[in-house]
């Protein structure tokens, strides 16, 4: 068996978000170098702030200003840096409660090395260059061994305030289709197109996925279906998909491939889109260098019966 | 309507750390036979199928569906999917059972992390506004925790590590796992955690099947039934939550009976070393009980199945007389965020 098939995915999703009350003076706030928390009923001072009481659920919304230095709750050395972090210099994550808070914040500690940090430690906040109204204006802590720092008076109202954020986020994979798809892949190299039947109910599968659906069974032999088949069913599309060159109005079908049980879905082309109809016989149209086919067209036969079809609809 | 609940069959793959050759239903088939041959039941038979995965692990949207490809899922069946660890979707199945519409249910779980980095695609769970936007990996949040519990003289470095090395000695009894006998406790990966406190990355699958009342003793010559089970959550800060304790495992484990009675047998989950520590104080385990005896987390950590595997293995001591009353214990979530607990008990032989 030729080697599975393997390649990069890359996942990135820039999720827009929105902000609530709360989160949203607290995001402000670091923006202008203010730390806010979030009082609740019984008193105690959450940092960072949340708009609903862990303990009670109660609706929380008394803003109250709290130090940019604290101490350290606990800590991690953390001696490579991954992307995305906060620093690109080995540090340690750190909780930190600030003065006045009852809480702590996760964030990163920039230190010479783990001999530096313990448990207890004072910190204080370093800002970030340029703020935008996010977790990442506080760049990271640095040690501090000074007196608390003192308050801005902040009433936690301020103009322009930040509505939302951007989360931006980026993964890496290695995709891997596994045995089935490979080799359905690898066929279409050939123009081929391979299907697998299922040893128990007999269906031939395309593309295949390696087990039947019908019986929850592994599918290993291989079978060519096509090149030739039967349009099922299609809708005509009429608004253009961004970044797709195809004039509207055209047509999408399923097609029923000679020799499958499944049927496959493409493009209808060489044909007015008001002329397409079930049981229409289609073949595939390549183009060079494409790894499947464009789209298909009419070859000219009669249009099968439909009882040849209906079971694939 | 009250009515007595068992695990009746259980059944997962080799955890390996790559299983590239194979797509996510490719690997899982193996394992729904297997745990159907052991019941003789049929796809057919079943009353209800609940699975539990993530997309995140595959990137790939909806790559469950895909899934349920390997159950036979035409004609239609009676079908749920959690976005969680199989232990929960074990749990909902539990529950469709309670109510008396199913007499027996799958239930699977799956998880490839092969593909993606790990550490990275496990930050994609935490708060998107404050936390997930600096990355912190799943093991520097768990090397917090542990710092948290050295300082509070619950535990060292070298009673972790011996916790490593016992989980993947005695994980030489289990050709499952991924990780057995004698490893380096290794170097740091976050201090104070150091790769033999980290659970391996892994790839696997798991199912076990349930049955109710005279069902299950049709299908299994022991069921290990459910006495109890039940789940709960942390506060989602972990700034908010005392990092050294687990109060919703030990609430979770008071809601299904666990400190009624003594237990002989517990498996936890507890991807690291710390983790058992504040498990085995939450749960109240003395060393009378037997803890782990598959290896744990530790040896083999298959995303969304650990959990799962630890319910089935608990359930199969049970199955063959080697354990009369058992826990098993699944987590989810950053720092032991969400725990479920299940007592499982054998009749009297």
């Amino acid at each position: 068996m030729p080697e599975v098939l393997k390649a990069p995915l890359v996942v990135e999703f820039p999720f827009t978000r929105s902000l609530g009350p709360v989160q949203s003076a607290f995001l402000t706030g670091l923006r202008e170098r203010v730390v806010l928390g979030v009082t609740t009923t019984d008193g105690r001072t959450l940092v960072p702030p949340v708009e609903y009481d862990p303990v009670t659920a109660d609706d929380l919304r008394d803003l109250v200003e709290v130090g940019s230095t604290g101490t350290v709750t606990t800590w991690a050395w953390n001696h490579a840096p991954r992307r995305g972090q906060p620093l690109t210099t080995p540090f340690a994550w750190v909780l930190v409660r600030l003065d006045g808070a009852d809480t702590a914040l996760l964030h990163a500690l920039d230190a010479p090395g783990p001999d530096a940090v313990h448990t207890g430690m004072r910190v204080r906040i370093r800002w970030a260059g340029e703020r935008t109204g996010a977790i990442t204006d506080i760049a990271c802590f640095e040690p501090y061994d000074g007196e608390p720092a003192e308050l801005t008076g902040s009433t936690g109202e301020f103009a322009d305030p930040v509505g939302g954020i951007v989360a931006a986020a980026r993964l890496d994979y290695t995709y891997s289709p596994g045995r089935a798809q490979t080799a359905y892949i690898n066929s279409l190299v050939d123009r081929r197109t391979v299907g697998e039947r299922c040893p128990s109910c007999r269906k031939v599968y395309v593309p295949p996925r390696g087990a039947c659906p019908t019986c929850g069974v592994p599918t290993a032999e291989q079978v060519e279906v096509g090149p030739r088949g039967t349009v099922t069913t299609f809708c005509i599309v009429n608004i253009k998909a961004k970044n797709l060159d195809i004039e509207v109005p055209y047509v999408y079908a399923h097609i029923a491939l000679d020799g499958a049980d499944l049927a496959l879905h493409a493009r209808i082309g060489g044909i007015p889109y008001d002329q397409v109809r079930m049981g229409l016989r289609v073949e595939p149209v390549w183009t060079d260098g494409a790894r499947y086919p464009d789209h298909y067209r009419p070859t000219g036969e009669p249009d099968a019966d439909y009882d040849a079809y209906k079971e694939l609809l | 309507m009250t009515r007595d609940i068992a695990v009746v069959a259980f059944a997962q793959t080799d955890v390996l750390r790559t299983t590239d050759e194979l797509s996510e239903v490719e690997m899982l088939m193996p394992v729904l036979h297997s745990v159907l041959d052991r019941t003789g039941l049929k796809t057919a038979d079943i009353g209800f199928t609940c699975s539990g995965s993530s997309d995140y692990l595959a990137g790939r949207a909806f790559s469950f569906t895909l899934a349920l490809d390997g159950v036979g899922a035409w004609p239609p069946i009676s079908e749920s999917h959690v976005e969680m660890d199989g232990a929960w979707a074990l749990y909902e199945a539990w529950t469709k059972l309670l109510t008396g519409d199913a007499d027996t249910a799958l239930v699977y779980s799956y998880g490839k992390s092969s593909p993606g980095s790990l550490r990275d695609v496990l930050t994609r769970q935490l708060d998107p506004y404050y936390v997930a936007p600096l990355w912190p990996d799943s093991v520097a949040l768990a090397a917090l925790q542990a710092q948290a519990l050295i300082d509070a003289g619950d535990t060292d470095e070298s009673a972790l590590a011996a916790i490593g090395v016992r989980s993947r000695r005695v994980a030489t009894l289990n050709s499952r796992a991924q990780l057995r006998g004698s490893l380096p406790q290794g170097d740091y990966v976050v201090r104070p955690l150091r790769t033999g406190d980290c659970p391996p990355v892994g790839d696997g699958a798991a199912a076990v099947i349930l049955a109710a009342g005279a069902r299950a003793r049709e299908l299994c010559s022991r069921p290990a039934w459910i006495r109890g089970i039940d789940h709960r959550i942390e506060a989602h800060a972990l700034g908010v939550r005392d990092l050294t304790d687990s109060p919703s495992t030990r609430l979770a484990a008071e809601r299904a009976g666990a400190f009624e009675r003594p237990v002989d047998t517990a498996e936890l989950h507890a991807p690291f070393s710390s983790q058992e520590v504040v498990l085995r104080k939450a749960l109240r385990l003395d060393d009378s009980v037997r803890v782990n005896l598959s290896g744990g987390a530790l040896a083999a950590n298959p995303m969304m199945a650990a959990g799962l595997v630890r319910v089935g293995e608990a359930a199969a001591r049970i199955h063959r007389g080697e354990s009369d009353r058992a826990l098993a214990h699944a987590t989810s979530g950053p720092c032991l965020q969400q725990n479920l607990v299940a007592v499982l008990e054998g009749e009297p032989r």
